[in-house]
């Protein structure tokens, strides 16, 4: 009998007799027991296990609801009702996704704001980020299409809104809208194939590029707030001086921030599961009327900025395009960003002060585009909304120039401090 | 520059706000109680007589109702089910839908509105209506203007009329402007008692819309304590581990 290929496990007992047919240890290993990750890992290093986490809570609530959910337009209404009232801890595994959804967005709007902080984007991470972006595209898709289900009023006309949105697309607009709607407007048949789309197409497409992106993660080993590489400096076993293994430091270090976050998360879900109209808005609770539209149809918060993008751009040459193509370039720009970045340093530690300005000045824009897709276009919005998307776009396009002449700090060669 | 960009952000966020909020009538504080279990049951009673003949609570069963607010069976039996219904059937009288042709709109299930308008809002509606001979029923409604719905509450609030403030309009001509409501006929209850007729309603249909609101909130606090503590440990886990590592 040939001896077993290096790799197969040579322990013994039961894990040994799986890790001569599986890689049970070597993936542990690979991924948690001897990852190194660096020591220096701030506050902004917990989303990325913060997402893990959202993602699971939805795939599990999403389950359960799925097993009491009616997707036609004649009952959905009343089954999500039905798993409020009804169903034994319905309005729990409801609400637990809901404020999922939105938990969603908090963690992975943070978890990407950490990379343009600290440079996680630059090579050799490139394909972390763009996995990332996928993920972020796809995650966008699965929100929207879930926001659909529940066929309340804002429901039923978000869905109008934004499907119609394809039928400024020329030549093919209006086919291509009859296409995803399945019929000719919003009804059965779009909810139906939504609920296919939101329960396992996408969701399938998600975990797989979050395999991915923790894959290649793995691959390249983790960025810090240093944005320096702990590979050049190791011990005489070869693991990195600055770096620690993955388990057991960062796993009870997370256990910590899941804690924490789940303080957050559970004052929502029992206190405040609306949370003041921005997590489940009231014209939802009205059952969709093709009929009359909500007093102002917006999407929900997490949405906001680009929707704000979409209504900032004016139409002309009697086409609506330009918005849609803003608010489609708006995401389309951020795969292009390990590239846009052209400074010798990753981290912001060590950049100069324009980047610092151009940071701040991106999150104030984006938060004042997020309100700005809240609020009826009137007044000062549809200005601000204006100048808000020019610094969106601005932070990015320009950030070869930028980053190029800015002035930088000397990077230290061993990570700073640790918390 | 992360305080500074937190700092023009609110300023920016609250000039907004103040901008939207010209030239509305606020609403009533409602100032109910979803754990008042007495306000409930007396919000229900009045449901019953002086809604539930338009209105349905289509997604509520009456046997909820009994066992959240501690109505014995036979009360219910006897003093809330007025259509027949078994106890576990849910409140689905009201109108039939060609009682549009009467309103000029189907009276709609209240189940969800005070999710959908807010306690408030609701609070403040049976607080609006006022006489305009202009309008189908007579009546107008501060919070609603042009309501397809009459003054059912007419014989206990009486009649209010409205009141007017003069205003100028951007050009200069003066205008007025319905600022208000005054009384004008009283009705069987003085104001106050009014208040809390309307005040037990709207605390009824709050429990209506969401029947598991108050648990929710006494379960919360329970669960936030224990994550709380949990976050302690945790912690201390952390700190315990992370001591070798300089």
């Amino acid at each position: 009998m040939a001896a077993a290929p290096e790799t197969a496990g040579t322990g013994k007992g039961f894990i040994g007799w799986i890790d001569q047919r599986f890689p049970l240890t070597k993936l542990w290993n690979d991924h948690v027991a001897e990852y190194y990750a660096p020591k220096n890992f701030n506050f902004w290093y917990f989303f990325g296990a913060l997402s893990l986490l959202v993602l699971a809570n939805q795939l599990v609530t999403g389950i359960f609801l799925t097993m009491s959910y009616k997707p036609s337009a004649a009952e959905a209404f009343a089954s999500i009702e039905y798993i409020m009232r009804d169903v034994e801890w319905g309005w729990l595994i409801r609400y637990m996704h809901t404020t999922g959804a939105s938990a969603f967005f908090i963690v992975v709007y943070l978890h990407m704001f950490r990379a343009l902080l600290y440079g996680s984007h630059r090579k050799p991470r490139e394909l972390v980020w763009i996995f990332g972006c996928l993920i972020f595209l796809l995650l966008m898709a699965e929100a929207f299409m879930g926001y659909v289900l529940p066929w309340g009023n804002m429901s039923y006309w978000g869905a109008q809104v934004i499907v119609s949105l394809f039928s400024s697309l020329p030549i093919v607009g209006s086919t291509l809208v009859e296409w995803i709607r399945g019929d000719y407007n919003i009804a059965d048949p779009t909810l139906n194939r939504f609920f296919a789309l939101h329960v396992a197409a996408l969701p399938l497409a998600l975990v797989f590029l979050v395999v991915a992106h923790i894959m290649a993660l793995h691959e390249v080993g983790s960025n810090n707030p240093d944005g320096i590489d702990i590979k050049k400096y190791k011990d005489a076993e070869g693991h990195p001086l600055d770096g620690v293994p993955f388990h057991p430091y960062y796993t009870v270090k997370d256990l910590m921030g899941t804690a924490g976050f789940l303080i957050i998360f559970a004052a929502v879900i029992f206190f405040a599961p609306n949370f003041f109209g921005l997590f489940l808005e009231s014209p939802n609770f009205e059952p969709a009327n093709p009929l009359q539209t909500p007093p102002d149809i917006t999407p929900v918060w997490y949405f906001t900025p680009f929707y704000a993008m979409l209504r900032a751009i004016p139409s002309a040459f009697g086409t609506q395009v330009w918005g849609v193509m803003v608010m489609g370039a708006a995401v389309f720009v951020l795969f292009f960003v390990p590239w846009l970045d052209r400074s010798p340093v990753r981290s912001i530690r060590y950049k100069g002060p324009i980047y610092k300005v151009m940071l701040a000045l991106f999150s104030v824009a984006f938060v004042c585009l997020a309100v700005c897709g809240m609020k009826p276009p009137s007044g000062i919005y549809p200005i601000l909304a204006r100048i808000c998307t020019a610094v969106y776009f601005a932070f990015f396009l320009l950030m070869p120039w930028y980053t190029k002449f800015d002035r930088v700090k000397p990077v230290p060669e061993r990570v700073t401090g640790h918390v | 520059m992360f305080k500074a960009s937190v700092l023009i952000t609110f300023g920016l966020l609250c000039a907004g706000t103040a901008l939207a909020e010209e030239g509305e009538i606020p609403l009533l504080e409602a100032g109910t109680d979803i754990r008042n279990i007495e306000s409930l049951q007396r919000g229900a009673r009045n449901f019953m007589n002086d809604c539930s003949g338009c209105h349905s609570l289509k997604y509520l069963r009456y046997n909820r109702l009994g066992t959240d607010l501690k109505i014995p069976d036979a009360d219910l039996a006897n003093n809330l089910i007025f259509d027949g219904a078994k106890p576990f059937e849910e409140m689905t009288f009201g109108m039939p839908p060609d009682s549009a042709d009467w309103f000029g709109k189907q009276p709609p299930d209240l189940t969800l509105m005070a999710r959908e308008r807010g306690v408030n809002y609701l609070y403040s509606y049976l607080h609006g209506f006022y006489a305009d001979k202009t309008r189908p029923w007579g009546v107008n409604n501060l919070y609603l203007p042009g309501t397809a719905m009459p003054h059912v509450l007419y014989y206990r609030q009486g009649l209010q009329k409205p009141a007017y403030k003069n205003e100028k309009d951007p050009r200069g001509n003066a205008k007025m402007v319905l600022a208000g409501v005054e009384p004008m006929i009283p009705g069987s209850m003085k104001p106050e008692e009014y208040d809390q007729y309307v005040r037990d309603i709207v605390n009824f249909l709050d429990y209506a819309a969401e029947p598991i609101k108050a648990k929710r909130e006494s379960m919360g606090i329970f669960v936030v304590l224990f994550l709380l503590v949990f976050f302690v440990f945790s912690y201390l886990l952390k700190k315990e581990y992370w001591k070798d590592v300089h």
